[in-house]
């Protein structure tokens, strides 16, 4: 009999505890415990991006990790991007470029691209494309996507 | 797709790690970034009783200087690898590589001990390893043991670590003076795992090399160097004749397979090629005198 573990996780600032089984993955944790069904379950095996959230500051697969993983952690997820009930600037970029269609890679899409956006210079289209690889969205053909973070960056970026 | 049930343990400790291990004579995982794992875990390839958990083991996340050498813990991330001052400066073929790892939401947690100890015949760490002539440290309950790199990958996913045992260190000599090194990798898309990746080092003094090596991965079970193409290099100077000497004697020496993504005649020309053009880039690298 295997037994159940009490976690405690905060998430999208609010904190949370629960009892769970050790093999409860992170993704399942918050659509199916805490509800929160931003989070999408493409593969679940770490190849299509769908479910990428932000555990302590880096971006992972929660296909990938155990809800016991994160007890303890600080978790964000694509609910906690408009948490003031306004779209961020890299959401309203989404809008604005037409980045989405059916929807179904839009979360995970905005977790990596937060993560790249705070980790990695994104000097041109090829880092920007390098950077959304591990995301699969089968229905834009990536150009809008590319196009609204790469309208985030140039917005971040200071005037020269 | 969802795993099967298993106790978990949280270890604090190397200690605590090899002990929980040995307790489960055999019917335990450690349990590390979990990037090769966890998948295996929700194919249900993998049924461990057990999954013994090192990640809040914070003394096995560590890059330090050691004179010559370059101490990595094993918990160490892709991420860190890549973006570390002291390896982009002393290792800067190692940080090169990790940019082809998978995509960065894996390289945030996947680890050195543990994809050295997975050993996938694709990865770019196994090969790195194998190139600068890396040592692991490894600890069980009834001690630990030092184990070249060159000792430790036997095959396909499988390495030199008993049931009880767990990669705790890797010692990474930095690149000597006046060596130049170069890594290229062909890949289906980017962040896959490698068609062929090779990497290299050339240690030039007065217009002669004095130290060549050559490392691949993706064209065999596991990541390998060619000594014999290595040794064509020694005392010359790199011309064209000489590298189409050396490209020739790793085609020669290498068994690739042949799978859906291409042939073995495509692998064995095109980590021909690679080779040629990681050459080209290390002795010109030697020569700028940039590492």
């Amino acid at each position: 009999m295997i037994k159940t573990l009490e976690i405690t996780m905060t998430v999208n600032g609010a904190v949370y505890q629960r009892a769970v089984e050790p093999r409860l993955l992170l993704a399942d944790f918050l659509r199916g415990e805490l509800g929160l069904t931003g989070t999408h379950v493409g593969c679940e095996h770490g190849v299509c991006g769908a479910c990428t959230v932000i555990v302590e500051g880096d971006s992972v697969r929660s296909c990938l990790m155990f809800a016991v993983q994160a007890n303890g952690c600080r978790v964000e997820t694509v609910e906690g991007l408009a948490a003031s009930g306004e779209m961020n600037a890299l959401q309203a970029a989404f809008h604005e470029h037409h980045a989405l269609q059916c929807g179904f890679c839009t979360p995970g899409m905005l977790m990596t691209a937060t993560d790249m956006l705070r980790k990695y210079p994104l000097e041109n289209d090829d880092a920007i494309r390098e950077g959304l690889s591990g995301n699969l969205c089968r229905c834009t053909g990536y150009e809008h996507i590319v196009a609204a973070v790469r309208a985030v960056k140039a917005k971040a970026a200071p005037r020269t | 797709m969802k795993p099967p049930a298993f106790d978990y343990v949280v270890a604090d400790s190397v200690d605590m790690a090899v002990a929980s291990l040995a307790k489960a004579r055999g019917d335990a995982k450690i349990i590390a970034g979990g990037q090769s794992l966890v998948p295996m875990l929700n194919f249900r390839l993998l049924r461990p009783s057990i999954l013994v958990d090192i990640n809040r083991i914070g003394a096995l996340a560590f890059i330090e200087e050691a004179g010559k050498n370059i101490r990595v813990g094993a918990l160490t991330r892709h991420y860190q690898l890549e973006t570390s001052p002291v390896i982009v400066r002393h290792l800067p073929v190692l940080a090169c590589a990790m940019t082809h790892v998978a995509h960065l939401a894996i390289r945030n947690r996947g680890t050195i001990g543990g994809s050295l100890s997975h050993a996938d015949p694709a990865a770019e760490l196994p090969m790195i390893a194998m190139l600068l002539d890396a040592e692991l440290n490894v600890a069980s309950a009834s001690g630990r043991r030092m184990i070249a790199a060159r000792d430790f990958f036997l095959d396909a996913l499988t390495v030199d670590l008993a049931e009880g045992d767990i990669v705790t260190e890797i010692v990474l000599p930095k690149l000597p003076p006046k060596t130049g090194w170069g890594f290229e990798e062909v890949a289906r898309r980017s962040g896959d795992f490698a068609l062929a990746a090779v990497a290299a080092t050339l240690t030039v003094s007065a217009g002669a090399i004095v130290q060549a090596r050559i490392a691949l991965t993706g064209i065999g079970p596991t990541a390998a160097r060619v000594g014999e193409a290595e040794a064509l290099l020694i005392g010359h100077a790199l011309e064209p004749g000489l590298t189409d000497r050396v490209t020739d004697a790793v085609r020669a020496a290498i068994e690739p397979d042949t799978d859906l993504h291409c042939s073995s005649d495509y692998r064995r020309h095109l980590a021909g090629v690679l080779v040629g053009r990681v050459l080209a880039t290390a002795w010109r690298r030697a020569h700028e005198g940039t590492g």
